[in-house]
């Protein structure tokens, strides 16, 4: 009997049906947290969710193989979301035209800091150069920054990890620095948080300010897309970036 | 709703497709994205059409995807554990040159171009 039900629980352990229940059940409890906090930046759903199921997983010695068998089903879901960020873009059209100049000169300048900034600190304090490329499309929307950093040479599931970092630290952090920066525009406010904490900076902007929301959710898309070119063409152009390792 | 799930993948798709027979290093997804921007500005689909319910379903649950990628760090906990200093460091302070560097620029394209319009318009009274 006890055999039997061990033999069970491991077949249901490596079902798709286990990685896919865990992380929908992990998310609506995430999201009750976040409405029961009212919103408070640190119950972050994406965070809050992750380590509900970083933490089962570990109690009970899953491998994390074993949870990735159902859960790369819900990962797959991100290529159709990145296709999907061109709806708020459209909806979005008018205002990019009338700030058109504003959104152009800080998307080339945003997404070159952030490139350079990222590897030449990280390789400056030691990391490898893996380290440095997973973090060089942090600032980007997770599922762009996943691919960028697959293409480039970088480690999936750690860019992803400082994705949804660099964008809790954004949610939290953002709003309240521009405000001692004396940035009031919303404009620019919504720019700076979307190109540099993407879609979690974003809800966080959507939840203050409706014109912030929106410009962040342009920096987002349009960061995303300007970051896939930049990001290969200035390792092409500055490898000496990767070389600055003590 | 079906129609806007095939529509969305097929784009993606398409994006695939092209980034490998050109050979690219963009993702699929962001060149379906294009694609797929440019089809709305052409169809101009209304609110009840299956694409945009299809889109706002996905994105309204956007950050239950980044989950099981998130979870993966698990994996790499040792490698984070190993060098903490040139990851915390590089993380926050990239994030924090991205912000100021983004705010600057705005508030500064935002005030010339303003300059630019006073000047303009002051021409233009001045030649009637």
């Amino acid at each position: 009997m006890n055999l039997q039900f061990a033999q069970a629980w491991t077949a249901l352990l490596q079902s798709p049906l286990f990685g896919i229940t865990l992380t929908l059940i992990a998310y609506q409890a995430a999201r009750t947290v976040w409405k029961r906090t009212r919103g408070h930046s640190l119950a972050n759903p994406v965070l809050v969710a992750i380590i509900l199921v970083a933490a089962f997983l570990l109690i009970f010695q899953i491998p994390y193989e074993d949870y990735q068998n159902g859960a790369q089903y819900i990962s797959f879901l991100l290529g159709p979301a990145t296709v999907a960020l061109a709806l708020p873009l459209y909806r979005q059209a008018a205002n990019i035209r009338r700030a058109a100049w504003a959104v152009i000169a800080c998307l080339i300048t945003g997404s070159t800091t952030a490139v350079v900034v990222a590897i030449t600190v990280t390789t400056l304090l030691g990391g490898s150069d893996q380290l440095a490329l997973s973090l060089a499309p942090k600032s980007t929307t997770t599922p762009v920054a996943i691919a960028l950093s697959e293409s480039v040479g970088g480690i999936a599931s750690l860019t992803a990890a400082f994705t949804i970092l660099t964008g809790i630290l954004g949610a939290v952090a953002a709003p309240r620095l521009l405000t001692l920066l004396y940035v009031f525009d919303q404009r620019v406010r919504g720019l700076a948080i979307g190109m540099s904490s993407h879609g979690i900076g974003t809800s966080r902007a959507l939840q203050d300010d409706p014109v912030a929301g929106a410009f962040s959710g342009l920096a987002m898309a349009l960061n995303a897309l300007v970051t896939a070119v930049v990001l290969p063409l200035l390792l092409a152009t500055m490898p000496w970036m990767l070389d600055l390792s003590p | 709703m079906i129609t806007g799930f095939i529509v969305l993948l097929v784009c993606q798709l398409i994006g695939d497709f092209t980034v490998h027979v050109l050979d690219i290093p963009i993702p699929g997804p962001v060149v379906g994205m294009v694609l797929l921007f440019v089809v709305l500005q052409l169809r101009r689909p209304g609110r009840e059409s299956g694409v945009v319910r299809a889109a706002d379903g996905l994105l309204r649950h956007l950050q239950l995807l980044f989950i099981p990628a998130g979870v993966g760090i698990i994996q790499y906990l040792p490698v984070l554990a190993g060098a903490w200093l040139p990851v915390i460091a590089g993380l926050v302070i990239s994030w924090l040159a991205v912000l100021l560097v983004t705010a600057g620029t705005g508030v500064g394209t935002l005030r010339l171009e303003g300059r630019f319009k006073r000047r303009g318009g002051r021409a233009a009274e001045g030649a009637t």
